[in-house]
């Protein structure tokens, strides 16, 4: 049985490496050989950090079957990515860590390719951006970031995209602009792309789908809607897709950008915004008060015996949904 | 008792078991039924006739041989009676409390009308709470035979499975996709009527006869069947993934906010403590009015969860009678108790938008019931112009499962039409040395059933490799000059080297 003592050293899983790329992302590299072997682009897992915590589905943005690790590239916007910013070091285990889950992009025969990766959807993009210049395509990648500060992982693009767009909301790196300003440099520089895959916020990705259905150009999306068990058996994560619902983690998570709802996604992604709100000022207030927030010396006994709050105070946090969804 | 027992001389009433007062733990999570205590016990055991034909037996889908364990009680040999128990069924402490007795063994027993029947759940019940508080475990001495068996799911389908091969001397491998094991009795059968430590008590006498859990392991992702008969060296593989992918309502507003399948309420209040939050991070959506659609076993878990999580009204939305209403008599029951209100022969036609994106409220149709349909029910009808609406701020769904779709996408495994997986009579699949039984074969059922299913694998199991079955009749007579009663055919096999 799976034991666990709260994410210290009780996991199964290892964290071998981290990096930090700006105050909110960060990586992390976990040894799990097995998944390394079967991951495939576009599949994600389920990671659950301690006894406590809540299942979050995270799209693999690496996995490497030599090394036995897989990447995952996380933000720190609600109380669980921000509580693993803070505890998954290296050396660290998680408790749980389950995939690879979801059907496989399918890595079409598309002969020139524009990969989009939007704030964190730029992590989730990469393994079919590499995938497609395997299979022998004219790969171009479009990344989008909010400034130079947040960029991460351009060498990395550079070494698998024949070309490469890097957008900045600020002009600070790059092209001044977002994604979709860099999909039409690229279309306009390359009349014959055959296919797009977006990955990143549901606005983001909404936007790329409206940009390439007048030209009638393939366009696939990575969905992260809000799901429990990523086996197909709560339907928490159903989506509409044309006229069909679809459940994201055992139909998808990749769908047709044309056909998805993302007005139906965007709303559905709300549905516990209160209670996330919740749930971290509770941790704020813990961590400030030191004790159960400090690393290493987390009392979930004395945590979970303290009577639940009746209140809810107004916190403004950034808004999850501009910036967790795509990863 | 001493001498004959007679439909006149055993005690005539059904022994009660004593329940937690319904307005209290309509408030708690704590379990409803209290369980008979030694003298209660007893005094139900007594009013077991001893039937030397018995029909309870072969009503119970695991045949436990009823008579025999509660001759035992009477006896007051308790341990005597998990161990005829346990000869069928493992999961004591479960099935007495989960089973659906009444259209089991209790639905046969010859003390009936005006009589109760006896009350052989309850007994069952009392033996296995006895068994986990004195920690009796039937641990037979196994002889290991070298086979590899690994079986996908540890629900109650899978852990019959793995009971019976481990016994066989099997080296027994459970992958289960959560991070704990159990299945359906961890994430769907809510705690009030199935504690947490009884799931931990039978997986714990699992483990001791040598069965190994792996969790956070999703088989057809991780690693395929073909891959776990071709690489990973096992010999057979048992396949009890269950249903589990909920149907939707189909009707206008399904996928407001505030609408969730019964599912995805009892997995985030079972297995991920909602109920506790936010002390555990996840969280789960309160309504001040709950509507459940369905009225099933899953359906009755979800209301009574409603009510302990705090909503004031809890409706149940039934479009049959309660006649024909699939749960458990006493979970109907025991929901009246507590204030859920039943709406029978009533359908939904459209959940209502409060204009942000969130449900208000329902919008239901009256029926009647016609002719009986292929299920030998009768078929509900719209009644005309009979639509009402009611307000509700959380609509949950339990109208029953289709087939879970990974297994499908992940082998060449035959599949039938919806999506099941197609067996032979044995359980084997079209694949060989892979059995698969449970919801996944039949659809959704009940967990004794899925048992039952389970150990009738073992069974085919068993024969595929070559084990002799202790239980079956022993072939008389001989094949190519050997004697069949000599030889215990082990089945020719090459071990890898990499082992």
């Amino acid at each position: 049985m799976t034991a666990g003592d709260g994410g210290g050293a009780g996991g199964k899983f290892e964290i071998v490496a981290r990096e930090d790329y700006s105050d909110l992302t960060y990586m992390l590299e976990v040894r799990h050989p097995m998944m390394a072997r079967a991951a495939r682009p576009g599949q994600f897992v389920i990671v659950m950090s301690h006894e406590h915590g809540e299942r979050i589905p995270l799209t693999l943005a690496d996995f490497d079957a030599q090394k036995g690790t897989i990447t995952l590239v996380i933000q720190a916007v609600g109380k669980t990515t921000r509580e693993m910013q803070r505890h998954c070091q290296v050396g660290t285990r998680l408790l749980s860590l389950v995939g690879p889950m979801g059907i496989p992009s399918a890595v079409s025969k598309a002969k020139r390719v524009v990969c989009v990766g939007g704030g964190l959807g730029v992590a989730p993009v990469f393994p079919q951006a590499r995938a497609f210049k395997q299979a022998g395509a004219y790969v171009i990648g479009v990344l989008g970031f909010r400034d130079k500060k947040l960029v991460f992982w351009e060498d990395k693009f550079r070494k698998v995209c024949d070309d490469l767009i890097l957008c900045t909301d600020d002009g600070s790196a790059g092209m001044k602009g977002m994604v979709t300003k860099g999909i039409e440099v690229a279309m306009k520089g390359y009349r014959d792309v055959d296919e797009v895959v977006a990955i990143g916020p549901p606005v983001m990705m909404r936007a790329c789908a409206e940009l390439t259905r007048p030209h009638r150009i393939k366009t696939m999306v990575s969905v992260n809607p809000i799901m429990v068990d990523g086996t197909g058996m709560c339907g928490g994560c159903r989506v509409k897709v044309g006229e069909q619902i679809r459940f994201a983690c055992v139909d998808g998570p990749d769908f047709d950008g044309h056909l998805v709802d993302f007005e139906d996604l965007m709303g559905r992604l709300r549905r516990y915004a209160a209670d996330e709100n919740k749930a971290m000022q509770r941790w704020t207030e813990s961590c400030r008060m030191g004790g159960p927030g400090e690393p290493g010396a987390r009392d979930w006994k004395a945590l979970a015996a303290t009577p639940p709050e009746s209140a809810i105070d107004e916190l403004v946090l950034p808004d999850p949904f501009d910036d967790a969804q795509g990863g | 008792m001493a001498g004959k027992r007679t439909i006149r001389t055993i005690p005539q009433a059904r022994t009660p078991m004593r329940e937690q007062d319904p307005q209290a733990r309509a408030k708690n999570f704590k379990e409803v039924a209290c369980g008979y205590s030694v003298e209660e016990a007893l005094r139900e055991a007594d009013r077991c006739l001893l039937c030397p034909d018995p029909a309870c037996v072969p009503g119970c889908p695991v045949n436990i041989n009823i008579p025999e364990f509660i001759r035992r009680i009477s006896a007051r040999d308790y341990r005597g009676a998990y161990d005829v128990i346990g000869e069928s069924n493992l999961l004591a402490a479960v099935c007495g409390r989960v089973c659906p007795q009444e259209s089991q063994c209790e639905g046969v027993c010859v003390v009936r009308e005006p009589l109760e029947p006896v009350a052989i759940g309850r007994l069952e019940r009392f033996v296995g709470d006895k068994a986990i508080a004195e920690r009796w475990a039937s641990t037979p001495y196994i002889e290991p035979n070298g086979l590899r068996v690994g079986i996908i799911g540890s629900g109650p389908a899978g852990m019959a499975c793995a009971a019976d091969m481990a016994k066989a001397g099997c080296e027994v491998t459970v992958y289960e996709a959560f991070h704990q094991p159990g299945g359906v009795l961890r994430y769907g059968i809510p705690d009030f009527r199935l504690p947490n430590e009884v799931i931990d008590a039978e997986i714990a006498n699992l483990e001791k006869l040598g069965v190994r859990f792996e969790c956070d392991t999703l088989v057809g992702r991780l690693f395929t069947i073909p891959q776990m008969i071709d690489e990973m060296g096992f010999d057979a593989v048992f396949i009890g993934t269950g249903a589990g992918y909920p149907q939707l309502l189909g009707i206008p507003g399904d996928s407001l906010n505030g609408v969730l399948s019964a599912n995805e309420l009892l997995t985030r209040c079972n297995l991920m403590r909602a109920k506790d939050f936010p002390a555990y991070d996840t969280p789960v959506p309160l309504g001040r009015s709950v509507a459940v659609i369905g009225s099933g076993n899953t359906a009755m878990d979800a209301l009574r969860v409603c009510l302990r999580l705090g909503a004031q009204n809890v409706h149940c939305i039934y479009r049959r009678t309660r006649t024909e209403s699939p749960a458990r008599a006493e979970e109907i029951h025991h929901a009246e108790e507590e204030g859920i209100r039943f709406h029978w022969l009533t359908n939904p036609v459209a959940v209502l938008d409060d204009g942000h994106g969130n449900a208000r409220g329902l919008r239901c149709v009256r029926m009647e019931l016609g002719e009986p349909d292929d299920s030998g029910r009768r078929r509900p009808i719209p009644i005309a112009a009979s639509e009402f609406e009611f307000e509700c701020d959380v609509v949950v769904f339990a109208i029953g499962t289709n087939a879970n779709p990974i297994i499908g996408q992940t082998s060449k495994l035959r599949l039938d039409r919806r999506g099941y997986i197609q067996t032979d009579e044995n359980l084997a699949t079209s694949m060989a040395g892979v059995y698969a039984g449970g919801d996944i074969v039949t659809g959704a059922a009940t967990v004794i059933e899925a048992m039952g299913a389970g150990r009738k694998a073992a069974r085919g199991m068993k024969a595929y490799l070559g084990l002799r079955d202790p239980d079956a009749a022993v072939p008389a007579g001989s094949l190519f000059g050997i004697d069949l009663r000599e030889r215990n055919f082990a089945r020719v096999r090459l071990v890898p080297s990499s082992r």
